[in-house]
């Protein structure tokens, strides 16, 4: 939907800095990992120590090829390092390595969803550059501290076209951008532990026209919600401002969470002069079309095709189908469990359903492997063919998913174990709804009169009699058949 | 026999290896020669003798056992202070950095040492490697060997002067703009600048990262020869580093300059220039012609931009590359200051001298929006220009022969105050570093002051090979190397 206002519309660009999941930085050997004590995982490369040279980690270059290839850019056969000038205490050399005049991805686009109407947004570029280090101002009465684990570890900066219109067009971008980074598995996309951080250019203008008002950058949204309430909130006050006369002005803002409101941090006359250099220090980036071409070799599906091919192939419904192919994960371990035996329709249920309720509950929200999944994919796929051979009941499975949490038990021999197989002995069965008759002959009374719903009160009490375990439908089959009799 | 400080690099390691001096006994005559000498010298800012004699026993060691201790075995060498040596403080001849202690050794001294070399010390330079003098060192004063009242030229003054002294038989400096060639050709010694990207700058305190390079300095081709054998090739640590193989240079020395083409650039014999000096060059070219050589004039038609072209470029990379003396991780930081600002403002302040605040000033307006594209940009595309010229030079000669430096060494004091006079000192060995190429000085002559002449070779692109084989035969048939200043 697009935001409008007085006659106003939105225009909205996006800058996300992904942080790549490379073993180690990209300028020197040093462990990339997050949550490291600080300063262990850095050297004299990554401190700016004197004389000490960068040397490009390929793996980084390869991840940002993926990007690029999965975003619809082109791949630029010669591009460029190049520094960025400014001072402060958590960039340890002064400069930062980045990219500038010569990205190496440029001209892709995304696809977004927003009320079921698919769209394009432009990607401007996308360019490989060094995180800084991270100041720490409470720690330390006697002043700051600076911790530069975080000093080179490679970055992703991806630059959308100000193609958006509305909050949840810029919320839509950013879901799908994290679902290919995840797929592509070159980002674990946490925007609370930034390694997914975004800064909004927003600004508004007369709708229809097609020059760009006086843009407004805001920093500081460490979700996605937050994105989305800061744009929100950013369009309604330039709005205001516009309805006022008031002359809006090139600024930096930051987002204050506490209080939803954006508030001024730099404007344009203060704005930094970084004096972009090319960094003679690395050589010109040189990546041939065979290079390309492997890495396109190594690329995962990508979230929209394999959608249509569940889809098709496991005749899924369409929300099925997008829910379990957000995440990569998800839709791995959804394959996995049918490979290993499931219903494809039924595993859908499973994992939609109870599955994922499990990883919410247990805030599994980062990528998983297939070992680390509540249950393994052979367990579910057995669970779900004990249900659907009627081996066991629904209930009785449900029931058996926290014991087999975390365990290599087997389903099937846990059923046999405890005698949990579903009864559908017609005479066993017959014994107990008898038996349950004559216990409760107000509520056959009821039924007789008409009252059908007793019905199910009557199988509950069956259920209940035999521990569970009777075969729900051949009970509801019995109590009918003897409640006819004896009328 | 001669004192044992006067001994070369390569008679010095064959004596080491045949077990006929140790090295002990060659280090203890280079630091008694430095305890004698350097009161009317002052190459060195550190001697570290007790390091030294350990690196010296461990090589005696070896001898004794059987082992090849290498080429340069046991072997004193000096290496410029601007080049990182581990456990041994390197100042870059800077307060900023007057109490440095580097953790890690540059690539060139883990390979002097690995070849057998023994760092004795560290040698005075200007300021981070900015000027001509050596007057420009915050820590030290060196004299020319030749006369005290004389300046040795720069930036690596320590490194030529303490080779002309026979303090040590060889010594590394570094090369940005001329700041090997010329203090060789001062001092009367040899220096080697080589091809951009033959030898590592890996642990070499950057200033101008697109044009330094490390070279030796000896008493003779051969012994700087094999030093730089030592010293090059490719490096993991640097990118800039060449992949090209080198050559072993002692095979090639002897044979001779016969048929070869040597061209006389026009722009290098200036009006202006000390009569002395264009007569020993031209005597040095009749040498060679004499020897088989064919002279004939070339032109670089750009030569006259080299100087402005050269204090763009280096000026815009230093300005960059010292950002990282902030006072933050290590160096000088004065008492802080009551914010960020003022102790980064008030360190770099404190710890920097004024032709390194100059250069930072001019390389950061170099850089600065609005300016980049008239000065830093057109500085690049003349830079393309000077380099066009050699080659098309060096598609009719095999390589050139010029003047080192209109004149010989000058007065203490005559050119600090006034920077642009300074900066023409380097205008005859500046194009090469622009061109990225390398050029060999050998001494030519005496002036009437009693002071040394120098002549020098500019090869090709990674044909050091050729320009040493000219500099090996005109050494041949003259004694100008064989000269030295102090008794």
């Amino acid at each position: 939907m697009t935001w409008t206002r007085d006659g106003l519309e939105a225009v909205i660009g996006l800058e996300v800095h992904a942080e790549l999941l490379t073993r180690s930085k990209i300028f020197c050997s040093c462990s990339a990992a997050f949550g490291a004590p600080p300063n262990t995982n850095v050297c004299q490369v990554c401190l700016g120590m004197p004389g000490v040279l960068p040397v490009l980690n390929r793996r980084v270059v390869e991840f940002a090829i993926r990007a690029g290839l999965a975003s619809g850019c082109e791949i630029a056969p010669h591009s460029r390092f190049a520094r960025k000038n400014y001072f402060y205490p958590d960039l340890p050399k002064g400069y930062q390595i980045s990219m500038y005049e010569q990205p190496l991805c440029t001209a892709g686009w995304l696809e977004i969803v927003v009320d079921g109407t698919p769209r394009r947004v432009g990607l401007t570029r996308i360019h490989m550059e060094e995180d800084t280090g991270k100041n720490i101002h409470d720690a330390h009465a006697g002043g700051s501290l600076v911790d530069f684990n975080r000093s080179g570890v490679p970055l992703l900066e991806i630059v959308s076209e100000p193609d958006m219109r509305s909050a949840a067009e810029a919320g839509a971008y950013l879901r799908a951008l994290r679902s290919i980074l995840e797929y592509l598995e070159i980002c674990d996309g946490n925007m609370e532990e930034g390694s997914f951080r975004c800064d909004a250019n927003v600004s508004v203008r007369p709708a229809g026209s097609t020059a760009l008002g006086t843009k407004v950058e805001i920093k500081n949204m460490n979700s996605f919600r937050n994105v989305e309430r800061a744009i929100e909130y950013e369009l309604g006050r330039q709005a205001l401002a516009v309805a006022a006369r008031e002359r809006l002005v090139q600024e930096t803002r930051l987002w204050d969470a506490e209080r939803e409101e954006t508030r001024s941090m730099r404007t344009k006359e203060h704005a930094h002069d970084y004096r972009y250099f090319p960094e003679p220090d690395l050589l010109p980036l040189a990546v041939d079309q065979a290079w390309v071409d492997d890495v396109r070799a190594s690329m995962p599906e990508l979230p929209g095709p394999r959608r249509r091919r569940f889809e098709r192939d496991f005749g899924l419904s369409a929300y099925d189908a997008d829910v379990l192919t957000q995440r990569k994960d998800v839709a791995d371990y959804f394959e996995a469990t049918v490979a290993a035996g499931g219903g494809a329709k039924d595993i859908a249920n499973w994992v939609t359903t109870e599955i994922l309720r499990l990883v919410r509950e247990e805030k599994l929200d980062r990528a998983l492997v297939i070992r680390d999944w509540p249950l393994t994919p052979t367990q579910l796929a057995k669970l779900s063919r004990l249900v659907e051979s009627g081996a066991i009941n629904r209930n009785t499975a449900k029931g058996l998913v926290p014991r087999l949490l975390r365990t290599d038990r087997d389903p099937e021999a846990l059923v046999a174990a405890e005698g949990l197989a579903q009864v559908s002995d017609r005479d066993t069965l017959e014994h107990a709804v008898n038996d349950t008759l004559s216990h409760h002959p107000d509520q056959v009374a009821q039924f007789r009169a008409g009252k059908e719903r007793v019905l199910g009160f009557l199988v509950g009490q069956v259920m209940k009699s035999t521990k569970g375990k009777a075969n729900p439908q051949l009970v509801q089959e019995l109590l009918r058949a003897a409640l006819a009799r004896e009328s | 026999m001669s004192a044992l400080h006067h001994l070369g690099v390569r008679e010095a390691a064959r004596r080491v290896r045949a077990g006929e001096v140790s090295s002990v006994e060659l280090v203890r005559a280079s630091l008694a020669r430095i305890a004698a000498v350097e009161p009317q010298v002052g190459a060195f800012l550190t001697v570290c003798e007790a390091e030294a004699l350990a690196a010296a026993e461990a090589i005696d060691r070896q001898v004794r056992s059987g082992q090849d201790a290498g080429p340069l075995a046991g072997v004193p060498i000096g290496v410029k202070d601007i080049i990182c040596t581990a456990g041994v403080r390197t100042t870059a001849a800077s307060r900023i950095l007057e109490h440095f202690v580097p953790s890690y050794d540059a690539t060139v001294v883990s390979r002097l040492r690995r070849a057998g070399a023994v760092i004795v010390g560290k040698l005075n330079c200007d300021e981070f490697a900015m000027g001509s003098s050596t007057e420009n060192s915050a820590l030290g004063v060196t004299r020319n060997p030749w006369d005290g009242e004389r300046v040795p030229g720069g930036s690596s003054g320590g490194s030529a002067a303490a080779v002309a002294a026979r303090e040590v038989p060889a010594s590394l400096g570094t090369d940005t703009g001329g700041s090997i060639r010329l203090p060789a050709s001062f001092c009367g010694v040899v220096g080697i600048r080589p091809t951009y990207g033959r030898v590592s700058r890996s642990g070499v305190i950057a200033y101008a990262s697109s044009l330094d390079q490390v070279g030796p300095l000896a008493r003779d081709v051969g012994d700087a020869a094999l030093v730089l054998e030592v010293i090059a090739g490719h490096d993991p640590a640097d990118s800039t580093a060449s992949p090209a193989p080198v050559p072993s240079y002692g095979d090639v020395l002897g044979s001779g300059v016969s048929g070869m083409r040597i061209g006389l650039p026009k722009e290098y014999f200036v009006e202006g220039m000390q009569p002395e000096v264009a007569e020993a060059v031209q005597a040095a070219v009749r040498e060679l012609e004499r020897l088989g050589a064919v002279a004939e004039p070339v032109s670089l038609p750009h030569t006259e931009y080299a100087i402005a072209t050269y204090y763009l470029i280096a000026t815009a990379e230093a300005s960059s590359n010292l950002a990282r003396y902030d006072g933050v991780r290590y160096g000088l930081r004065t008492a802080s200051g009551s914010s960020l600002g003022e102790m980064y403002e008030r360190s770099r302040a404190a710890g920097f001298g004024p032709e390194v605040k100059r250069r930072i000033m001019l390389g950061t307006y170099a850089l600065s929006a609005g300016y980049y594209d008239a000065y830093y940009l057109k500085a690049q595309q003349v830079r393309t220009l000077i380099r066009r010229d050699f080659e098309q030079a060096f598609a009719r000669c095999d390589a050139l022969v010029t003047p080192v430096a209109p004149t010989t060494a000058f007065r203490r004091g005559e050119r600090i105050d006034d920077p642009l006079t300074m900066y023409l000192s380097d205008i005859l060995t500046i194009s090469v570093n622009l061109a990225g190429l390398p050029g060999l000085v050998v001494p030519c002559g005496i002036d009437r002051a009693g002071l040394p002449i120098g002549l020098q070779v500019i090869g090709k692109a990674f044909d050091e090979a050729t320009m040493l084989r000219i500099g090996a035969a005109y050494e041949q048939a003259s004694d100008w190397h064989r000269r030295s200043p102090l008794p």
